[in-house]
């Protein structure tokens, strides 16, 4: 017996002394293989005596679960070593920048755009859109331009032939609306208008975006709340605003709309021109011929419109100081929105 | 229109600044775009006369005046050529300085002591009345030795009011002063017109044909006039306060009583015309030289004043130089006439000439005004140039004159439109204010009658937006509208082009808005030249076409970034693009986007790859993706803007809705691009419609995955193979997958390795071996019969 003494002590040893996994598999057959030392042990136990059978199987066994938890201490050592040092062979520098495509940007206008209808919407608007050549009709006629009016002189037109223009503005969509819809209607009509006019404050093309509410009792006191709400959530504060009269021949009464300088607050600077006021858009009550043109009873029926620069209201909500900026499309202005 | 303040207020004088006067009028809606100063305030600047003039002994352009300025007497030496005895001119004396930034002391000039500067206009910062060869030259009853600036009354501003088309009434020191008037709740002081009682019987013979183009024609006959004789200063300086130049009494006359009271006129030379006067339309072929000396071909329909052999002009816009007023003459016929804006609209655009009396006559001149305006301009013409003046001769057709139709105003209607309380007596008290006609109909109801002037009151919400102007705008207060509250409808059968827009930026594209109009030559390589659609008037030549393409615009955009070194650009646009379909204008909503320059951003785990044909089919598959459609290609050779061999049709259906491809190497310079150049197009109809999805069942059981590699004609579309697979397969096979393309060594140049993988699934049941098999066993057959191919 002082063999199985010897061949566990001998067993312990090595495995104390060894430090890679194969090894470590090695001896576990040497030992407890099916073929191993312990193992030949165990089947010598049938040639012993019953007497001796049951002490010499209790030593065997317990040698055998000595060498055998020495072995999984062994493993679990292993590994551990292992996987410490692959953490340390696996250390990255986690600060380097990302790469790939990340993320883009929408257009400054389109954003604009995308708040703009999202305060109308939410309050029940629905959004028109119309063609942008379109006929003479739509974009003058029917909203009180007639041929030689000298309101036309307002208007730096575009033409493609003699009856069709790229539109002025976005009215002519307000025009099909009610030439489709019975009222109650409330829309926006966004989109890209044109006039002939090029300089650092007027480019060829640019946006607008109107609005049209038809309905019973519809009046210029709604307006005012229609477009100072409006105003007070797009650029979120609460900016005076105010009406002076002015002349539109598709509204009447008709007013410019003013907004309190969201620069200087009234006390008058570059941006205003020291008048402490921004011009942000134009507005007014739908003119009866308006109506009669598209079908609607003026007599049952009033309604308000207002129409709004969006390049004017982006420059002034993320303080861009060169209209043109916006279609020259340069990448170091795009990146700056999101 | 602009005017100086001090001439508005000796007319009206409101006890309010001058900024708070500007402030009424623009709330008034006579917007006031600016107010200047008359000019600079001029210290030490005072009135000399030049006793004497005698050539400077060093120099030949140099000359040395003797000049008296009140108390003392200067030598001065004087560059003008205008300078001589006898001359009255402003004086800069010791200490001034002048608008310039010039400093004025004793000097020696080439050795002789000057001791100020005689002035011409342009060194005070000011524009005389007339031009001057040099020196300012000043009417002779300019006070030698006063202050330049008080003799010329620059303590004044300049006022410019910007009027809106319906404001014609305002175009006159009269018609502002009436609007001042009426906010201020004061009386203007009247203009005192007294007649002028005529000392001739002479009358010219008029005849009006056109009677509804010119209801009243006035005029008159003035004989003697002395045109050489100077317009006063306090004339030309309210005329030059206007920017209008003095001409001559006449004319100065005429302008200075258009601005005061409204009415354009005009003075003929009697003595160039021949028997009467006929008010007429053109008949066609004629022409005339008018008083800029351009010859025009007259449009049959204008109106013209006409003498018995020829046009003498064009009424209300412009006089003709036959029978212009100048220095010889002496009979003037002078005219104050109303034309009807019905008669001129149109009319000076069509000729390119706007006027001061076709601007005020197309959007309405008071026709109750003539006979005082030409009683105005007689008495101030005798009073500068002498003469004798006949009676008024008078042509009339009351038929004529512009309607003044009782407009029914209801209380309550405007107390609708407004949504505020108006009480009837303020109702009353501003229609008469603005000088209408009221009268009672009814409870709280009127009819109304415009005054003359106003050309913009035809219906009841004119009046509404009159009471509403003069109680101020600020009177109206905000309320909410009161709605009915409908739910918003959600059709998840639309895509909204946002979520694609969205979609992309998160993918890393810029959205750029670029111009609708584009290059003539980008417009013929984005679209095709027959269905082009050019804008008549362009605001130049390079943006001349309606853009057939969004492409264009990504096109220009790209270079103009690559040339401010940009080196990776993932962009769209989406917008409408042009075409001439069958003589319509076609205008589709398009999706676009352009790939260039690096694959990826330059970073530290850089590839260095160039974009390329699979990037673009990958971003399109992914757009496919948001609305679950599919789409196909089929390959496009012949479209000058892409690769031959790298570009595609887009199919929907077996429709074409779009392009892609890689931009043809040929264009590469000429759109100053640099290499690698991705593009594509689509309609937006074939992104935006969407099925709702529908469930179909999960399945438990598992799938069996075959492989099969195959080798085609290297022009085989793999696109094919995948599509004769799915032709083939039973309801089994769950996805084809290709995951490798080889052509290369080891195969054949003319051929290509395709591997495919197969995967096999059933909802109900785990699939046997021989029925997969099977499947793959028929695939080979159909691919070996239908292309060729062989198994590898």
């Amino acid at each position: 017996m002082d063999h199985l003494t010897e061949l566990t002590n001998d067993l312990l040893a090595r495995i104390a002394a060894l430090s890679d996994s194969a090894t470590l598999e090695q001896v576990r057959l040497e030992a407890l293989g099916k073929k191993g030392q312990i193992t030949a042990l165990l089947k010598d136990l049938q040639n012993l005596p019953g007497d001796q059978r049951r002490e010499a199987g209790a030593r065997i066994n317990l040698a055998k679960q000595q060498v055998s938890d020495a072995l999984d201490h062994k493993r679990d050592e292993i590994e551990a070593a292992a996987l410490a040092q692959k953490l340390a062979a696996d250390r990255i520098d986690v600060t380097a920048p990302a790469f790939g495509h990340l993320r883009g940007s929408l257009h400054p206008v389109t954003r604009t755009l995308e708040r703009i209808e999202q305060i109308f919407v939410q309050a029940g608007f629905s959004v028109e859109q119309g063609p942008e050549i379109e006929d003479d009709f739509h974009n003058f006629e029917a909203l009180n331009i007639p041929s030689d009016h000298p309101a036309r002189a307002m208007h730096d037109t575009f033409y493609i032939d003699p009856s069709h223009v790229l539109r002025t503005h976005t009215s002519p969509v307000q025009i099909r609306t009610m030439e489709n819809k019975q009222p109650p209607i409330r829309c926006i009509c966004p989109g890209r208008v044109y006039r002939c006019d090029s300089d650092v404050t007027h480019t060829p093309m640019f946006h607008q975006v109107e609005g049209l509410v038809v309905d019973r009792g519809v009046s210029m006191a709604n307006l005012r709340a229609c477009v100072s709400e409006f105003l007070q959530a797009f650029f979120e504060g609460d900016y005076p605003v105010r009406f002076r009269p002015s002349y539109f021949p598709f509204t009447e009464p008709s007013a410019e709309i003013d907004m309190q300088c969201t620069q200087c607050k009234g006390a008058g600077c570059r941006i205003c021109k020291h008048t402490g006021w921004l011009e942000v858009g134009g507005c007014g009550m739908v003119h009866p011929r308006v109506f009669e043109m598209s079908g609607i009873d003026a007599e049952i029926y009033t309604g308000f419109a207002f129409g709004m620069g969006v390049e004017r209201l982006a420059m002034l909500r993320y303080g861009v100081n060169d209209l043109r900026l916006f279609f020259d499309n340069d990448m170091q202005f795009l990146r700056q929105f999101r | 229109m602009k005017f100086s303040e001090a001439w508005l207020r000796s007319l009206i004088d409101p006890p309010v600044d001058t900024h708070t006067l500007a402030s009424q009028l623009t709330m008034l809606g006579l917007e006031v775009d600016s107010v200047e100063p008359a000019g600079p305030a001029l210290p030490h600047v005072v009135i000399a006369h030049i006793d004497s003039v005698i050539p400077h002994p060093n120099a030949d352009t140099l000359r040395v005046c003797q000049v008296n300025v009140g108390a003392t007497a200067l030598q001065i030496v004087c560059g003008a050529p205008n300078a001589r005895p006898g001359l009255l001119v402003p004086c800069a004396l010791e200490g001034a300085e002048l608008p310039g930034g010039m400093r004025i002391g004793r000097a020696k000039i080439r050795g002789v002591e000057s001791n100020g500067m005689l002035c011409a206009a342009d060194e005070l910062g000011l524009t005389a009345p007339v031009e001057f060869d040099g020196l300012w030259e000043l009417p002779a009853d300019a006070p030698v030795g006063e202050s330049f600036a008080s003799w010329l009354d620059l303590n004044d501003q300049l006022i410019e009011v910007d009027l809106t088309p319906n404001r014609a009434d305002c175009l006159s020191l009269l018609g502002l002063a009436r609007e001042l008037a009426l906010i201020n709740n004061l009386d203007m002081n009247p203009l005192a017109v007294t007649p002028v009682a005529p000392v001739i019987t002479d009358q010219f013979a008029v005849q009006v044909t056109a009677q509804e183009g010119c209801p009243r024609y006035l005029s008159r006959v003035v004989r003697g006039v002395d045109l050489t004789k100077a317009t006063p200063q306090w004339m030309t300086e309210r005329l030059r306060r206007s920017g209008i130049r003095s001409i001559d009494p006449a004319v100065d006359v005429t302008n200075y009583v258009m601005l005061e009271l409204g009415q354009p006129m005009h003075a003929f030379d009697l003595g160039k015309i021949r028997k009467g006067i006929e008010v007429r339309y053109a008949r066609t072929g004629e022409s005339m030289v008018l008083l800029d000396g351009k010859k025009v071909d007259l449009q049959a329909g204008t109106l013209l004043i006409a003498d018995a052999e020829r046009p003498l002009a064009i009424a209300g816009i412009m006089g003709g130089e036959d029978s212009s007023v100048g220095e010889h003459t002496q009979d003037i016929l002078l005219e104050s006439a109303y034309f009807s804006p019905a008669a001129l609209a149109g009319k000076a655009r069509y000729y390119g000439m706007h006027t001061e009396a076709s601007h005020r006559f197309e959007r309405g001149v008071d026709s109750a005004l003539q006979e005082r305006a030409i009683e105005r301009a007689t008495a101030l013409l005798l009073s500068i140039s002498g003469g004798q003046a006949g009676p008024v001769s008078r042509v009339e057709s009351p038929l004529h004159f512009p309607p003044r139709p009782e407009i029914k105003l209801r209380r309550a209607r405007a107390e609708l439109v407004l949504g505020q309380d108006c009480p009837a007596n303020q109702i009353e008290e501003i229609l008469r204010g603005l000088g209408c006609e009221i009268k009672l109909d009814g409870i709280d109801e009127w009819l109304v009658k415009a005054p003359t002037w106003r050309f913009d009151i035809a219906l009841e919400v004119d009046l509404i937006e009159e009471i509403a102007r003069v109680r101020g705008y600020d009177q109206i207060i905000a309320r909410p509208m009161v709605m009915d509250s409908h739910l918003g409808q959600s059709v998840e059968s639309i895509i909204p082009m946002r979520k694609l827009a969205h979609h992309l930026i998160a993918r890393g594209f810029r959205e750029v808005i670029s111009y609708s109009f584009v290059s003539p030559e980008l417009a013929v390589l984005t679209g095709s030249q027959e269905e082009l659609i050019p804008v008549v008037n362009p605001i130049a030549a390079e943006l001349g076409v309606m853009r057939p393409s969004v492409l264009a615009g990504l096109l220009s955009t790209a270079a103009h970034n690559f040339a401010r070194q940009e080196d990776y650009l993932r962009i769209f646009e989406t917008g409408l693009s042009f075409r001439k379909m069958d003589g319509r204008y076609q205008q589709k909503m398009s999706l676009a986007l352009l790939m260039a320059g690096r694959a990826a951003p330059e970073s530290w785990n850089d590839n260095r790859a160039e974009v390329d044909f699979y990037q673009a089919s990958n971003e399109l598959a992914a757009l496919a993706q948001v609305s679950g459609i599919s789409l196909e290609f089929s390959p496009l050779e012949n479209d000058p803007l892409l690769h031959p061999g790298q570009a595609a049709t887009i199919l929907s259906g077996g429709i074409p809705v779009g392009r892609i491809g890689m931009l043809h190497p040929g264009q590469l310079r000429q759109l100053e691009l640099p290499a690698s150049v991705a593009l594509l197009e689509i309609y937006s109809e074939a992104l935006v419609g969407a099925a709702v999805a529908t469930f179909t069942g999960v399945s438990r059981f598992p799938s069996v995955r075959r492989d099969i590699a195959l080798l085609v004609d290297r022009d085989c579309p793999v696109a094919d193979l995948s599509a004769i697979i799915k032709q083939t397969a039973s309801h089994l096979l769950a996805e084809v997958r290709v995951f490798d393309i080889y052509q290369g060594h080891g195969i054949d140049s003319n051929k290509k390795s395709v591997a495919l993988g197969l995967t096999f699934r059933d909802k109900s049941r785990t699939l046997i071996e021989e029925e997969v098999n099977e499947q793959v066993r028929l695939f080979l057959d159909e691919l070996m019969r239908q292309k060729g191919a062989q198994q590898r």
